[in-house]
């Protein structure tokens, strides 16, 4: 009774410390500019279930995906053991399902124990990546400590969990034999009966505190890990979701359109205006803080796995400028996360002086961009790092007349040349003289 | 050359198949007036009916858009759009990468709806109708060529294919660089870099693309956009290997192809 009782407020602590969290993230989002969502749904769902469920754009790199994919299966299968769990929990049962599932809880549970192994596995592999081979794109610039270190806090969080559950299925199968009219019997479990031989020498209380210290430090793990990968770029589990559904379905070369300046120009060159500028306040031109983002772009950031495989494939970034696109995505969302906490204590959160431009994102960055689109398309989540920066650079340019001299330059002979070069207009057809 | 323009067709009450968009590059750029010369003559030879705006076209603005200045691409834009719809163009064909996704992608949200292609699009079109022959193939056969895909044709618009099969009509051996279609290295022109010196870095987007392309051992840098070819040329001659590697667009392969260089 005791442990049910604890269990509930367990679980309930951490359901409020977790909506919290919840309602925190999604009202930085909400700070971000509307934007239309059109094309079909057919077509989102579609992204949706090929990009975030089947990992499709994750499979450029055949290594990494595959080991990816079976932490993904593992977290995906085991969480449904998590639900026995729960029940346990709240009704004081053990292991409420092996008795009615019979042989096919054997059979589930050796499931869970191998994707246990395999998850386990990669884990190991991801950490020898990160730490030993020290793969380039996990040290680049924006990889200060504290992203590194969160990637291996999770790392061996994972290992930690499925160490708990191959040592509680142990301890478990032991008790079975000592104890079958408390312990229903699961049948051989491959891979914790191994660990069997190591257990057996103790006594049966002590099993009975390790299988049970085993169940709460993986439960309490479990909940746990759900409240850190709200701060964490594991977060990207839940947001992937979200994010390739909002994808943007245009081809990428289109740049969205803002009608406040269509409305303007048709009204200087005396066109017509279909529809009339709604009362909404123009607000600034481009973006200089996370709020004249659009939302999409704000949720984005929250669904960023920090993978740098944008970065890695930026012209930019190659040749040792300072833009990493990856850095875009991880700017802007602790830019959120401050405003988040500024919110938190009263106010609108915006105002401290600060903002997501010249901040977190110089204009030397910004600069370097050719819009070339390789870090979009190199995403697995579908993220559009180039949304940003170019919102970013409206606003330097309308907001501020602030762009590079050459660029200024450039502007004028449009102006006045209609090209972007100081040649007369009148020369445009030149080419076929001679 | 004898090239008609939109307002002397429409004066003698004709109307074109299809128009040719010039671009700013294919105006004025020394290098790349060639090209639109090259296309122009394919499409004489080929004896499609087309015209261009001559004086009358102005920059898309597909710079002033990508360096932010959304006032003077709309400026740019809106111009266009009313010249073009004036004329009751339907059908245009560009040389130019650029001009081809500001006209296809962003035209339409501001009144100027058009059936856009790419020149390489085009070509690949003309040849499987057989409407170009290609009657020297020998100054190609066997070559190697390596194709530059631009970023606007490839990740943007998805056109990896057409300019591949153009080089292939040419039976030469094309050769992959490493980084290659959706993985394609950009040049290091867009987004107005064009127009600006690149910001600080430890090497230039173009030389590295060069050097991919050199390290494929071939005699042609085939492209497709005029941006393009004044990178890689650029390139090739700051690695000193304008002897052993040249920079030629699609329509000029193709034009030589057709002996009528
Ligand atoms: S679009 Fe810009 S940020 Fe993205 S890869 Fe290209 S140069 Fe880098
Ligand atoms: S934006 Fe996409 S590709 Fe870049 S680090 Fe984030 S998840 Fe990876």
């Amino acid at each position: 009774m005791i442990q049910q009782i604890l269990f509930l407020l367990t679980l309930l602590g951490f359901a409020i410390i977790l909506r919290k969290r919840i309602v925190q993230i999604s009202r930085t989002i909400r700070l971000g500019r509307d934007v239309k969502i059109d094309g079909p749904t057919s077509r989102r769902f579609r992204n949706m279930l090929l990009v975030a469920f089947g990992q499709k754009k994750m499979f450029s790199r055949f290594i990494p995906a595959f080991f990816h994919f079976l932490i993904y299966i593992g977290f995906l299968v085991i969480n449904i053991e998590a639900l026995e769990f729960i029940i346990d929990g709240l009704a004081g049962t053990h292991r409420i399902f092996a008795p009615y599932l019979g042989g096919f809880y054997t059979v589930l549970m050796n499931v869970f124990e191998f994707l246990a192994v395999a998850v386990l596995v990669a884990c190991v592999v991801f950490l020898i990546r990160r730490n030993v081979l020290k793969l380039p794109r996990f040290w680049s610039a924006e990889m200060t400590a504290w992203p590194r270190l969160d990637a291996n806090i999770i790392l061996i969080t994972e290992i930690v969990l499925m160490l708990a559950i191959l040592k509680m299925n142990a301890a478990d199968q032991i008790l079975q034999h000592r104890e079958p009219q408390h312990y229903p019997s699961t049948g051989k479990l491959m891979f914790s009966s191994i660990l069997i031989p190591v257990l057996e020498g103790y006594s049966t209380s002590f099993l009975i505190f390790v299988e049970r210290f085993a169940w709460w430090f993986h439960i309490i793990g479990i909940l746990a890990f759900a409240v850190y990968i709200t701060y964490s770029k594991h977060l990207h589990i839940f947001m992937a979701f979200p994010n390739t559904w909002f994808a943007r379905l245009q081809p990428a070369g289109y740049i969205s359109n803002m009608p406040v300046v269509t409305r303007e120009v048709k009204s200087m060159l005396g066109l017509p205006i279909e529809e009339p500028g709604t009362n909404e306040p123009p607000g600034r031109f481009g973006a200089k803080d996370v709020n004249d983002l659009p939302w999409t772009s704000l949720m984005a950031a929250y669904a960023c796995t920090e993978c740098g495989r944008c970065t890695s494939e930026c012209p930019a970034n190659i040749t040792g400028k300072k833009l990493s696109p990856r850095k875009i995505m991880m700017d802007t969302r602790d830019r959120l996360e401050e405003v988040g906490r500024n919110l938190q204590n009263g106010g609108n959160g915006l105002d401290d002086g600060k903002s997501l431009l010249d901040h977190y994102i110089t204009r030397e960055e910004i600069n370097a961009c050719t819009s070339c689109n390789a870090c979009v398309e190199a995403c697995p989540v579908l993220i559009n790092p180039l949304e940003i920066i170019l919102e970013l650079r409206r606003y330097v340019v309308m907001e501020e007349s602030g762009a590079p001299a050459s660029w200024n330059a450039m502007f004028q002979n449009l102006e006045t040349n209609f090209a972007p070069w100081k040649f007369s207009a009148a020369d445009r057809f030149n080419w076929a003289k001679d | 050359m004898n090239i008609p323009t939109l307002s002397e067709l429409t004066a003698r009450g004709e109307t074109p198949e299809i128009l040719f968009w010039v671009g700013c590059a294919g105006s004025y750029d020394d290098r790349y007036k060639r090209v639109t010369r090259a296309f122009a003559k394919i499409l004489i030879a080929a004896e499609i009916k087309f015209a261009v705006l001559g004086p009358e076209e102005s920059c898309t603005g597909d710079p002033a858009r990508r360096a932010g200045n959304e006032f003077l691409f709309q400026m740019q834009a809106m111009n266009n759009i009313q010249i073009l719809n004036g004329y009751g163009v339907k059908k245009i064909v560009t040389a130019c990468p650029h001009c081809f996704n500001t006209l296809k992608n962003e035209y339409p949200e501001l009144g100027g709806h058009y059936e856009v292609i790419h020149h390489s699009e085009f070509l690949q079109q003309l040849i499987n109708e057989g409407r170009i022959k290609l009657t020297d193939t020998t100054a190609y056969k066997g070559k190697k060529i390596t194709y530059h895909d631009s970023c606007y044709l490839g990740r943007a618009n998805g056109v990896y294919e057409a300019p591949r099969a153009v080089i292939e009509a040419l039976d030469a051996d094309l050769a992959e660089m490493k980084r290659s279609k959706t993985r394609g290295l950009c040049c290091g022109a867009g987004g107005a870099q064009m127009f600006k010196d690149a910001e600080k870095g430890n090497k230039e987007i173009n030389i590295e693309r060069t050097e991919e392309a050199l390290n494929t051992g071939a005699q042609t840098i085939a492209v497709a956009c005029p941006f393009c070819m004044t990178m890689m040329t650029d390139g090739v001659k700051a690695k000193e290997k304008e002897q052993q590697i040249k920079v030629k667009d699609l329509a000029e392969l193709i034009a030589e192809a057709q002996g009528l260089a």
